[in-house]
């Protein structure tokens, strides 16, 4: 059983701040909990998965995150509680139906979680989703540590309910998946009954329909959605999750949220700036408690915001002062905007020690020159550095060979448009540098389709698109259907690698079972291909022969839209995980080094971590640590030196 | 509140490696045996697509009194626990001070460039007695060969746990190691782990 629910006096565990969120959500008596994966909000739905049935939860990894948060509101309108979750990317595809939802308002209280990832540490960008709560209109909240991201999910719950619209709670990656002491509170019963109820007027909130369509009279429902916001605005002035630590009247106020908050607690003790620095740490980020703000406001005279990423409570506190400048006085501000911290990437402690130092005119320096200059030469000699590349028997670093190999050998500057997911290293040489288009889930399909009808314009280049299964049908299928229906001579190369791995193997429609485990119908990705239309071929990534030359026919195929389904399960998935399939070695009789004339083909280029280059022997070798058995590399060496024998 | 002292409060260790070697298990057994002795606990991690192959870092504040920050300011770390050589200099060097105390795993994973021919991996006797020069409290151990020996390379973060156990600058015995193995994994694999604890435990003179 998980400790995720357990019960008791006084019970803690240490916590990630997604689990913290979950153990929130259980304590306020969460019925439904959908989302789509991505780092680093996977933990969540995973770990509601584990209590299901003893939480009487309904969970499900939906098929995209607008999807997801459908399927949370139908719970809501029901008048059950219900949490979406997804990560910063994931708002941008929810946008559409949150827009209208947070038109039509909820029942049940509804969450929407977000995490954020600053700094890009796992994503292709660190887009900065606490500006959607003010386009959405709805509140937002900014848990401050792992207790508060426990106990502010019950609390986000009760203000829904009273507004009667979704709540969003903002995360990020130092707080999701970062992990801290969480004291737990009693579990509530969750029987409930779900009832949805229309009959009703139209516009009735309790009983009507559930509708967003206001035609030409925004005042029925935009009206009452900005009383609702005012209204959380009110709530929000005596918010318990606003804290304030410091002076009556400081030298200088620091304003921030989330993990920045921990990070400005740590700069100031580290400084010893207690008695001169305050620290206003806001939970609730939108719309921002004005009466507050103003109070804290008018006892300094210099700000400094400590926020990630975008400079978002700077602009809106700033609107704040200046439409109460007559009452507060001129303030001086610092942040992102004045350059005392970067606009670019996360923060940490140093960077606000920095500022603070720069603001407060004092000098830190934590090691002497002498000692940083020892570092730096130790690191300089001593640490090279550590790129990016595939896992050992990955898929991809097999896939990629292929199509590389297949654009070369047609020689008309073919190229990949790609898509989100581990293979977004198709860019670098780990790929082969193979893809030349990267930007959201399923735009590599919708950009080779738009390629693919540019022959008009005398573009002669074969276009390729590659795409995950997981993504294939959370946004893919859509841009598929438009080639087809156009004729659009590109081929997607379907990358199957079994799940959602670069997440962590969650199930998607196209798996056998759902995130419980239990057995459901999979989606068949080569027949629903084919009976969009498209011609499709299948092949595993592992046979490079029977792979290239079922490329090279599609390339040469120019009738409309092609697939080509690579299947191989993720070295790292279950099903392959510490089964070698081959014993694999290098004969060093045969293999003839500098001189073969291979230029090192096996490591220099093919770059899999299991099959290193020996410097003092001047031959490759197998690394047995690394190597997972996947014997691709056989069918690389010119000479035939690399062995593989089948492990019974 | 716990009756263990802390040389130092907030304590900081970060446990380093690379992508796969089983870091974020390591921490959080090493966290959670903290955080039942009553000490406040952040583990600051980051994993995902970034950590493929990747130089990988958990960051541990322990503390009798508040919550840390997930990310341990330049200069701050007391102790460096590292999973391979290389990443153990890293983190030395974006973390460490003359006082921190380094204990790393002397076996190798190269890089990507290293792999390629196109870099140098050091060698590791060299690197030992560079680290000496900056930083004396430090230890070498081969726990990679050991966690060979008992029969998976994946024991390697047990290993390094039970040395660093031997070392005793962070408040925790075999005992808690044991108690809290038993809370993260299932029975059958107990038994190894707690026999690579005691290997690790035995490396450290």
């Amino acid at each position: 059983m998980s400790y995720l629910i357990d019960e008791g006096q006084n019970i803690q565990h240490l916590l990630m701040g997604n689990e913290a969120i979950v153990r929130g959500a259980l304590e306020a008596g969460v019925n439904i909990a959908a989302g789509y994966p991505g780092t680093p909000s996977s933990e969540i739905i995973e770990s509601f998965s584990k209590v299901a049935k003893e939480r009487n939860l309904y969970v499900e990894w939906s098929t995209n995150e607008k999807v997801a948060v459908e399927v949370a509101a139908a719970g809501s309108f029901a008048g059950l509680r219900s949490l979406c979750v997804m990560k910063q990317n994931g708002v941008n595809v929810a946008s559409d139906f949150l827009l209208h939802l947070a038109s039509s308002g909820t029942r049940g209280g509804m969450l929407l979680v977000s995490c954020d990832d600053p700094g890009a540490l796992s994503s292709v960008n660190e887009g900065e989703s606490r500006l959607f709560a003010r386009l959405l209109e709805i509140p937002l909240l900014e848990p401050g540590d792992f207790q508060e991201a426990k106990d502010i999910i019950p609390w986000a719950f009760e203000l829904s309910e009273e507004i009667r619209n979704i709540v969003m709670i903002r995360s990020v990656t130092r707080l999701s998946h970062a992990s801290g002491n969480v004291r737990f509170g009693p579990l509530p019963d969750t029987a409930a009954r779900a009832v949805f109820n229309y009959s009703g007027p139209l516009l009735d909130p309790d009983t009507g329909p559930v509708i967003s369509m206001i035609l030409a009279a925004p005042e029925l429902q935009h009206g009452p959605q900005l009383e609702k916001l005012k209204k959380a605005a009110e709530i929000f002035e005596t918010c318990p999750f606003n804290t304030y630590t410091g002076p009556d009247a400081p030298e200088l106020l620091i304003i921030t949220s989330s993990a920045c908050s921990l990070y400005s607690r740590e700069a100031v003790a580290i400084l010893g700036l207690e008695k001169r620095v305050g620290i206003l740490k806001l939970a609730t980020t939108w719309p921002l408690p004005r009466r507050l703000l103003t109070g804290h406001l008018a006892r300094t005279a210099r700000i400094l915001f400590v926020e990630e990423v975008a400079p978002t409570l700077e602009d809106h506190v700033k609107i704040i002062a200046a439409e109460t400048a007559a009452e507060i006085g001129v303030k001086t501000f610092y942040g992102k905007k004045s350059g005392h911290l970067p606009a670019v990437g996360e923060l940490n402690p140093d960077l606000v020690i920095n500022a603070l130092a720069g603001l407060l005119a004092i000098s830190y320096q934590p090691l002497t020159d002498e000692f940083t200059g020892k570092l730096k030469g130790l690191a300089d000699r001593y640490a090279p550095p550590r790129g990016m590349t595939f896992c050992p028997g990955c898929p991809h670093r097999a896939s990629y060979w292929s199509i590389h190999n297949a654009l070369e050998l047609d020689g008309r500057r073919g190229f990949v448009c790609g898509d989100i997911g581990c293979y977004v290293m198709g860019t670098l040489p780990a790929g082969f540098s193979t893809v030349k288009t990267l930007h959201a889930m399923g735009s590599g399909s919708g950009i080779a389709s738009g390629f693919g009808k540019l022959k008009h314009f005398g573009m002669d280049q074969p276009v390729l698109s590659v795409c995950g299964d997981s993504t294939f049908f959370h946004a893919a299928l859509p841009a598929l259907a438009n080639a087809i229906h156009q004729r659009s001579p590109f081929t997607m190369v379907l990358l199957d690698n079994r799940g959602t791995a670069m997440t962590g193997f969650q199930p998607h429609p196209g798996s056998p079972t759902n995130v419980l485990g239990d057995p459901v119908p999979a989606l068949d990705m080569e027949k629903l291909c084919r009976a969009m239309g498209a011609k499709v071929e299948v092949s595993d990534p592992f046979d490079l022969a029977g792979t290239q030359q079922k490329l090279n026919h599609l390339l040469e195929y120019a009738e409309g839209a092609k697939v080509l389904i690579l299947r191989q399960a993720c070295a790292l998935s279950p099903e392959r995980r510490g089964k070698k399939k081959y014993e694999v070695f290098v004969d060093e009789s045969r293999c003839r080094g500098e001189d073969c004339g291979c230029n090192r083909l096996c490591t220099r280029i093919f770059g899999c971590p299991g099959l290193v280059w020996d410097r003092e022997k001047k031959v490759s070798r197998i690394d047995d640590i690394i190597c997972v058995g996947c014997g691709v590399c056989t069918d690389i060496c010119p000479a035939g030196a690399i062995v593989r024998k089948e492990i019974a | 509140m716990s009756d263990v002292r802390l040389a130092k409060d907030p304590y900081n260790i970060i446990i380093t490696g690379v992508g796969g070697q089983g870091n974020v298990l390591a921490s959080r057994l090493l966290g959670g045996m903290l955080a039942e002795k009553g000490f406040l606990v952040t583990i600051g991690e980051t994993f995902g697509a970034s950590q493929r192959g990747g130089s990988v870092m958990s960051h541990l504040r322990i503390s009798g009194k508040t919550v840390g920050s997930p990310q341990i300011p330049r200069g701050k770390a007391d102790v460096i626990v590292s999973l391979e050589p290389a990443e153990a200099i890293r983190v030395l060097a974006g973390y460490g001070n003359p006082e921190t105390m380094l204990l790393t795993n002397t076996h190798p994973i190269y890089p990507v460039g290293v792999i390629k021919g196109d870099l140098d991996y050091p060698p590791v006797a060299e690197m030992k007695a560079a680290v000496l020069q900056v930083v004396p409290a430090a230890h070498f151990i081969d726990a990679t060969a050991q966690a060979v020996a008992l029969g998976n390379p994946i024991l390697v973060n047990i290993v390094m746990l039970g040395a660093l156990g031997r070392l005793q600058a962070v408040p925790f015995r075999r005992d808690d190691f044991q108690e809290a193995i038993a809370r993260r994994l299932p029975p059958g694999q107990l038994a190894i782990n707690i026999q690579a604890f005691d290997a690790g435990y035995g490396m450290i003179q």
